[in-house]
């Protein structure tokens, strides 16, 4: 089996355990302030942490190229509350514009 | 049945169905993240269908395609899937899920959006109605998509493969977003942790094996918002 599928059903087995034990252990064991916190801090770090890898490096090397404009454009496009498609199309057209200009 | 309860069916249910239409866009940005990190359709798919948690896939295929490993790609889904720990405590009260195959099934359902569903419910009949009809509504349209996206991906070359490029990145932005603003809980010290993640793993990104510096930034930002009260 392939390092990707071993990933992929490692994660997905991981993912249905965590939820599998919200529905059975005792409440407290979740409800513990520091738990509750580190959970409600993790998605925003992993998330920030996913969009500037994705963004701004290539391997182990930092780089600018279209991806940043079009998350420029992205974060802009937020900002300005635009749905969720028009978000991904306005990056997705910068990025393909940034390629064509090179 | 009562008018009035009839009519808090009926909205129940038309909001939970709607959730799943919306929420089938973010499975073809899903779907054709996937295929660009790397992964194959069958791949895209297994994860829409067996993990089904949108923030651990984008997660997962997000450190796939830096080039990360097993570890480091499995660690930071599971990181993300923590929440729905938190959920499925909260829902207990309201779903009582009894008997093994029915608290099987319900868990595979425990996400943001159906525990949204369910909490905003007026009572626990209608929690439990929103809770499945939305869970399941969005498991239909989160798989049907994922594999239109990985699909459509699939074919794309030149310009539109660069255009696929900075879609993936503008996604995760859009995932991030909401939890940074006014309506979410501590949306300052969320603002801090999500610059302190990028920066860390930016700093990190030319000394860690690829991926590695994703995980650890998670770690060090989410132990350090933790204990600073």
């Amino acid at each position: 089996m392939s390092a990707t599928w071993v990933a992929v059903l490692a994660g997905c087995l991981g993912c249905y355990l965590l939820k599998l034990a919200g529905l059975s252990v005792p409440a407290a064991w979740v409800e513990h302030p520091v738990v509750r916190r580190v959970v409600d801090f993790v998605p925003a770090a992993l998330l920030a942490a996913l969009v500037a890898v994705q963004a701004a490096t290539s391997g182990s090397e930092l780089v600018v190229d279209g991806r940043l404009a079009g998350l420029a454009v992205a974060a802009l496009a937020l900002a300005l509350r635009a749905p969720f498609v028009v978000v991904l199309v306005l990056a997705g057209a910068t990025g393909a514009g940034v390629h064509l200009l090179q | 049945m009562t008018d009035d309860a009839a009519t808090a069916r009926r909205a129940t249910i038309r909001d939970a169905l709607g959730l799943g239409v919306a929420v089938g866009l973010y499975g073809a940005a899903f779907g054709a993240a996937a295929v660009a990190a790397g992964l194959d359709a069958w791949q895209a798919c297994a994860l829409s269908l067996l993990m089904f948690t949108g923030a651990s896939q984008f997660a997962l295929v997000g450190v796939l395609g830096a080039g990360g490993g097993v570890l480091a790609a499995v660690g930071s889904a599971v990181l993300l899937g923590t929440r729905n720990t938190v959920y499925g405590v909260r829902l207990v009260p309201l779903l009582h899920p009894r008997g093994g195959l029915r608290r099987l099934g319900t868990a595979h359902l425990v996400i943001d959006e159906s525990t949204a569903l369910a909490l905003a419910a007026p009572d626990p009949g209608n929690a439990r109605l929103a809770f499945t009809v939305g869970g399941g509504s969005i498991f239909l349209g989160w798989n049907l998509t994922t594999l239109l996206g990985a699909l459509g991906a699939d074919a794309l070359t030149g310009p539109w493969l660069a255009a696929l490029d900075a879609v993936v990145p503008a996604a995760f932005l859009a995932l991030l977003w909401p939890r940074l603003q006014r309506a979410w809980s501590e949306p300052a010290a969320q603002r801090r942790v999500a610059l302190g993640g990028a920066v860390v793993a930016l700093v990190l990104t030319p000394v860690v094996p690829a991926g590695v510096q994703v995980v650890a930034a998670v770690v060090a930002v989410a132990l350090a918002g933790g204990w600073r009260r």
